[in-house]
């Protein structure tokens, strides 16, 4: 009698697998386009020269930016909270402490020259709806750069930047998160008393109507958008939210491709929270059960050696 | 005539793994089981000592129990014997009666008489002084005292200080 | 009373008692298995065992779900994956086991159709196997409505939606079932319970009923011999192990269902670990809302096949096509007009259908992912349309069977 095992399993496996790249590659491919990633490089955006005068861009900040930007680390506080700040211009100016390291530096010095254009949401302006942010495109690009230089100087370092802080800068200010109980005024305290803490929902509340008011729609919790979608889309999106999302509110950040990277493991870490621990539980238990499955196989051979 | 398969040594070596997996599943089952962290991180609580006016007791609340803060009247200090002064925690320079609000005998919530200066069980009569000691029985003990660590003017309820390990050590509180 | 003797051990105490020697005769040790089988006759037991880890991570899953639809996709995506030790594990090895059962009853299924093992007696197996397959699907749906995502509800939407049957504009039931205009508090709750309770009592009969069904009869081979296993027990039992047909159900034929199953283990726990996407599908980890749908519904890979029937259809036609789906492979050893109790190669005709079935529902469960555009609505119709004429088919084709 011939044995037909091994045939039995490879067309067992055989549509198996069939199935399975029909249901999932495939498909996954038809529904959703590609985008290729274009690395960060911001290649529609002018070139970039860096200077390294510093105190002068100091002083250009401090006498055309703080009116509407705070700067903590320079103990520039905010001329208004953020609540009235938001219903006031849409969208509350970030403080400006870490974009210097935060955002890339020929995005930073477009942005600032035409905040609209970099940003890609010029289709949502025109002469009566402007972007609430000036464009300071009658600097010199010189003068841009030093407010780069400065911003740089300011900043945290590279390797300092953590998952956390990139995301509050980069997302943070729309996106909430809330399983790390960040909402856009910032992470949520704990409080004694009821009222205290129904008093801050009311805040944020009362932002995120300005922000709905102003983008169209309340941008979403991102608490588990790394699973919801992937590294790849959020990636690509973020990098310009025009290749997935035509005629989008969401304006190009201007990331480098090192804080996407740090906002990627930041989502991680609030939708994939056991990854780490994922990887190591699983190589125990896959050593485990080959060691199960051999065990099984010797057995079964002792059993059936009189069987045959 | 033989009973059942020859299991062989090689039948209980595999019993074996399959046992070890088991066991592994068991640990990952127990686990599970366990207080949340953030069930366990809501086992502390700050209490902000500033806030307190001399005897008017204000019932806080630690791991679900009501916890009794009453501050001392100089008065109260003064008189405070020995056995007294062993319970009384001091931040700031104020003195404090911190205490687990359950009576010692059943559990019930006793009642504070300012008057009084003492606690008035209602269920079976127990009486407590401002020390937490017993005044008049059923209860058996004094109010048991929560751990706590004292950090600048605030008190943390969960977390045992030097203060409290002495107190433990020296029998003055479970 | 009947008569009892001072007992000369434990084990004797309990034989006295509970017959524990002759339970283990009849189930165990002289349960005659015969010996012409492959590892596909282990599926079984690889059931067993899946269905066994769905109930243990679903106890550790249940201590922490919370059946509220505010709270739901807090407790699974924060409670369980975030904060309870191995909380991920459970939620892992439950989602992953649930959509691989489905793989390892359609092998097990096709295995009972290629060699006959629903005829000559066995039809009760076939008829509570297929009652276990509806069963385990009601369980399937009713589990992806608990963690609320926007999956859970559109496929509740939809499903439920069904039961209007078309132009029968039937509204009243579809409220009925949901509770509710909506799937909302009740329809969650509802579905808990079925999914916690009623539905895994259901399947824990089933299964009792199912290996009832087969004692009698006994399993088949790949050959659909007819054994004789007296004669072949009484050889086994007299010496000659390796010139009997049959062995015993433990420890021989159990031996190499464990086998089989430490192999699919490792396959098992690789899914749990490294490749679950398939099994906790993105769109479900958005939390439902009622006001949106997603670009892309779908069910489960395993609803694939039937829920494409419903699709190319007017509606009330694909209504009629989708029950008689469900249907149609419960009535098989009815249909099949044959003598012939042997594997499906040596059928002749058979051998076709059971092929052409096989690649048939594949391509089904492919358009049922794809959306119904251009060609893919093309091929759905056609594949449709060949299931249907296949079972219509089938009566004919095995009556002009020659006997083997």
């Amino acid at each position: 009698m011939k044995n037909k095992e091994p045939l039995i399993l490879a067309v067992v496996v055989f549509f198996t697998l069939v199935t399975y790249y029909l249901v999932e590659p495939y498909a996954h491919h038809v529904m959703h386009k590609h985008v290729e990633s274009e690395h960060f490089e911001y290649k529609d955006l002018a070139e970039f020269t860096p200077t390294t005068n510093v105190a002068n861009g100091k002083e250009l900040v401090m006498s055309n930016c703080t009116a509407c930007h705070s700067i903590n680390v320079a103990n520039m506080p905010a001329p208004m909270d953020a609540v009235t700040s938001a219903a006031t211009y849409g969208v509350n100016p970030p403080d400006l402490s870490n974009a210097g390291v935060v955002y890339d530096a020929k995005y930073l010095a477009a942005f600032i020259a035409d905040p609209a254009k970099a940003a890609n949401v010029s289709h949502k302006f025109n002469d009566t709806k402007m972007h609430p942010m000036p464009a300071y495109n009658w600097m010199q690009p010189s003068e841009i750069s030093d407010i780069v230089a400065y911003l740089q100087s300011i900043a945290v370092k590279a390797e300092e930047l953590t998952p956390a802080l990139a995301f509050e800068n980069a997302c943070g200010r729309c996106h909430a998160m809330g399983y790390e109980k960040w909402t856009q005024l910032g992470t949520k305290p704990t409080f004694k008393h009821k009222k205290d803490e129904l008093a801050y929902d009311i805040k944020v509340i009362e932002y995120e109507d300005s922000i709905k008011a102003y983008m169209g729609k309340l941008p979403p919790d991102l608490s588990m958008y790394i699973r919801s979608r992937n590294e790849h889309f959020i990636s690509t999106l973020v990098e310009n939210p025009q290749n997935h999302l035509a005629g989008t509110a969401m304006p190009r950040t201007g990331v480098s491709a090192e804080t996407m990277e740090k906002v990627i493991e930041h989502m991680k870490d609030a939708g994939d929270t056991k990854r780490h621990e994922r990887e190591e539980v699983g190589m125990k238990v896959m050593i485990y059960i080959i060691i199960f499955a051999i065990f099984a196989l010797l057995w079964k051979k002792q059993v059936w050696r009189d069987l045959h | 005539m033989e009973n059942n398969s020859r299991r062989g040594f090689m039948g209980i070596a595999f019993g074996a793994v399959a046992g070890i997996g088991a066991v592994g599943s068991l640990y990952a089952m127990k686990k599970s089981w366990d207080p949340l962290p953030s069930v366990k991180a809501a086992g502390f609580t700050t209490l902000d000592m500033t806030i307190y006016n001399e005897n008017e007791l204000v019932v806080e609340k630690w791991r679900g129990k009501p916890i009794f803060v009453l501050k001392k009247t100089a008065d109260m200090v003064a008189k405070q014997d020995d056995d007294m002064k062993a319970r009384d925690i001091v931040v700031d320079g104020s003195h404090y009666m911190v205490c687990i609000g359950l009576c010692t005998h059943l559990g019930c919530i006793p009642a504070y008489n300012a008057d009084n200066e003492g606690f008035v069980c209602a269920c079976h009569g127990g009486e407590f002084d401002y020390a937490g000691f017993v005044r008049k029985s059923p209860p058996g003990r004094g109010f048991d005292i929560p751990p706590f660590t004292i950090k600048g003017t605030t008190l943390v309820l969960g977390e045992a200080g030097p203060e409290f390990t002495d107190m433990k050590a020296n029998a003055v509180t479970l | 009373m009947a008569h009892f003797e001072k007992a000369t051990s434990i084990h004797d105490w309990l034989n006295q008692r509970l017959a524990v020697d002759a339970v283990n005769r009849v189930m165990m040790t002289e349960y005659w298995i015969p010996k012409n089988i492959n590892f596909l006759w282990a599926m079984g037991m690889v059931l067993v065992i899946t269905f066994a880890m769905l109930l243990v991570s679903g106890i550790f899953l249940l201590m922490y779900y919370q059946p509220n639809v505010d709270t739901a996709f807090y407790s699974v995506n924060y409670t369980i994956m975030r904060e309870v030790d191995f909380g991920w594990l459970w939620r892992h090895v439950h989602g992953v086991a649930a959509s691989v059962v489905f793989l390892i009853i359609y092998i097990h299924m096709f295995t009972g159709i290629y060699y006959g093992s629903y005829k000559k007696g066995r039809e009760m197996i076939w008829i509570s196997g297929m009652l276990l397959f509806v069963a385990f699907s009601a369980e399937a749906f009713s589990g992806y409505m608990l963690p609320w995502g926007q999956m859970s509800y559109w496929a509740g939407m939809v499903i439920t939606n069904l039961f209007a049957g078309g132009s029968l504009h039937a509204d009243g039931l579809v409220e009925w079932i949901r509770g509710d205009y909506v799937p909302a508090q009740a329809f969650l709750t509802r579905f808990f319970m079925l999914h916690v309770l009623l539905i895994p009592l259901a399947i824990m009969g089933l299964i009792g009923l199912h290996f009832a069904a087969l004692r009698i009869p006994h399993v088949n081979n790949q050959d659909g011999d007819e054994i004789d296993f007296d004669v072949e027990a009484k050889k086994y039992l007299d010496g000659d192990k390796a010139g009997s047909k049959v062995m015993r159900f433990a420890n021989d034929f159990m031996s190499k269902d464990m086998m089989v199953v430490g192999f699919y283990l490792v396959f098992f726990f690789y899914l749990v670990f490294y490749h679950y996407g398939f099994a906790m599908d993105p769109v479900n980890f958005d939390p439902a809302d009622g006001l949106k749908t997603p670009a892309h519904i779908y069910p489960e890979w395993y609803f694939l096949w039937s829920y494409e029937i419903l699709r190319p259809f007017p509606f009330d036609v694909g209504l009629i096509a989708f029950a008689f789906a469900q249907v149609i492979f419960t009535l098989l050893p009815f249909l099949d007009k044959s003598p012939n109790s042997v594997p499906a190669n040596r059928r002749g005709p058979f051998a076709i259908w059971f092929w052409v079935m096989i690649v048939n529902l594949i391509v089904l469960t492919a358009m049922g992912k794809l959306p119904p555009e251009g060609i893919f609505n093309y091929i759905g119709f056609v594949s449709a349309v060949l299931f249907i004429v296949q079972w219509l088919a089938l009566p004919f084709i095995t009556k002009l069977e020659k006997k083997v």
